[in-house]
């Protein structure tokens, strides 16, 4: 320990500071040539070139890759486009069937009522008809009713006419 | 027991915060010759060695996706390669490994000599004032090479009244005479006040050992500053690389385009 000290100081006995200290200034400017001229031709020959040719790949892989992902965005897109379309017209076409069975079924329906409302109006003409006949069968019933009762009342009352008198008498009466 | 009397002459704490900075030859004891290896040799070659280790020997996989030592060369390339397209423009671009050497030199020179023991190349104003005079005299032919006699319009504010111009022209000459200084001093005064520093509260940090009741107040705080200023040097090594670069593509670009 003591040793070192000793050495320590004396070595420090050179005077100022060691970096205006000319006798070593030579011995340094040649290293640092020569450690420059060193540095210059390993970056120059090896590291630079090598360096820019990484970095340039990289911009390279990075540029394609980007226009490759790009590429797949798109067809990505086509592909959601295409499954949209086909989707929209899965719908549309689904549509069109319904609206066409919802034709179809009222179509049906209504072929149906006028069928129906056709079947009623003939009914109801027919029993019109019978009615009527009815109605005419009726009022000829009446007539000769009325008139057989005539004849028998003015036979009764004592009177007499002729058959074709009291009909027309009737008739006349029936139709005032 | 000699040693004691010893640290009593000197008040027992030893203060040699510039011995650091010695250059001495790594073996032997003699003087120091133009061709001795040196500590500041040694250091040099380490800085080499780190260069190498991590600009080729960590590119050297070439992958795609970056190995983490690969990931920091390529930001050291970027962040220069963007420093001088950004502060010089396109055309100071074939410049750039000029410009990689010397930041990737400095800043490794820097952050290796915060390794205790360590020696800092870029601490001694012999080798910063190498590295800003290759810049100034580079940048100076080079001015006259690309712009011929119109580089000298770099001292000529033209946006200036006329009076004043020839004022300005000349202060405008001597800033660009001092800027070598500055920009060697600047780097090396910060590197060599920051060893320094950590050197003397280094020797304040064995006080405990000499005297127990001062030295309890004394040895923790001067550890605790050791801690600071490692921390605030380790900022400094970065900025100081990054100034000195970003300096040299400033005159750069004076150089390719004097007109102000």
């Amino acid at each position: 320990m003591a040793t070192e000290t000793q050495d320590a100081a004396g070595a420090a006995q050179a005077p100022g500071m060691p970096q205006l200290d000319f006798s070593t200034f030579g011995n340094q400017i040649f290293w640092l040539l020569v450690t420059l001229v060193v540095i210059y031709f390993v970056l120059s020959r090896v590291a630079l070139p090598r360096i820019a040719a990484v970095l340039a790949e990289r911009q390279g892989t990075i540029t394609n890759d980007i226009a490759k992902a790009e590429d797949l965005k798109a067809q990505a897109a086509d592909a959601e486009a295409a499954y949209e379309k086909a989707l929209a017209d899965a719908r549309s076409e689904a549509q069109a069937i319904a609206q066409a069975t919802r034709d179809d079924i009222k179509a049906q329906g209504q072929a149906a009522q006028a069928e129906a409302d056709a079947k009623i109006a003939a009914k109801a003409a027919e029993s019109e008809k019978a009615i009527a006949e009815i109605r005419a069968s009726a009022m000829e019933n009446v007539e000769v009713v009325a008139k057989d009762t005539a004849e028998a009342l003015v036979s009764a009352l004592g009177g007499s006419a002729s058959k074709a008198d009291i009909d027309a008498a009737v008739t006349n009466r029936l139709k005032g | 027991m000699a040693t004691e009397s010893h640290g009593a002459d000197e008040g027992g704490l030893v203060f040699h915060p510039m011995d650091q900075f010695i250059v001495k030859p790594l073996m032997g004891d003699g003087p120091v010759s133009m061709f001795t290896v040196t500590n500041s040799t040694l250091w040099m070659i380490i800085t080499v060695l780190c260069v190498i280790g991590l600009m080729v020997v960590g590119s050297s996989r070439r992958a795609i996706i970056p190995s983490r030592v690969q990931s920091i060369a390529e930001l050291a390339y970027g962040f220069i390669y963007k420093m001088v397209e950004d502060v010089t423009g396109k055309d100071g671009v074939k410049y750039f490994p000029y410009i990689m050497t010397l930041f990737i030199f400095i800043v490794f020179a820097n952050f290796l000599g915060l390794l205790p023991r360590a020696f800092t190349p870029t601490s001694h104003i012999a080798v910063t004032a190498v590295l800003a005079m290759l810049v100034f005299v580079a940048v100076t032919v080079l001015g006259f090479v690309k712009n011929g006699a119109g580089f000298l319009s770099l001292f000529w504010v033209s946006s200036a009244p006329l009076a004043l111009r020839p004022v300005l022209a000349l202060i405008e000459v001597i800033s660009y005479f001092v800027r070598p200084v500055s920009h060697s001093i600047r780097l090396a005064g910060n590197m060599m006040a920051g060893h320094a520093v950590i050197k003397v509260f280094a020797a304040f940090a064995p006080m405990v050992l000499i005297s127990t009741g001062i030295g309890l107040v004394v040895t923790p705080l001067s550890i605790l500053a050791i801690t600071a200023m490692y921390g605030l040097e380790i900022l400094v090594a970065f900025i100081q690389a990054y100034v000195f670069t970003i300096l040299t593509c400033v005159y750069l670009k004076d150089a390719l385009h004097p007109h102000h």
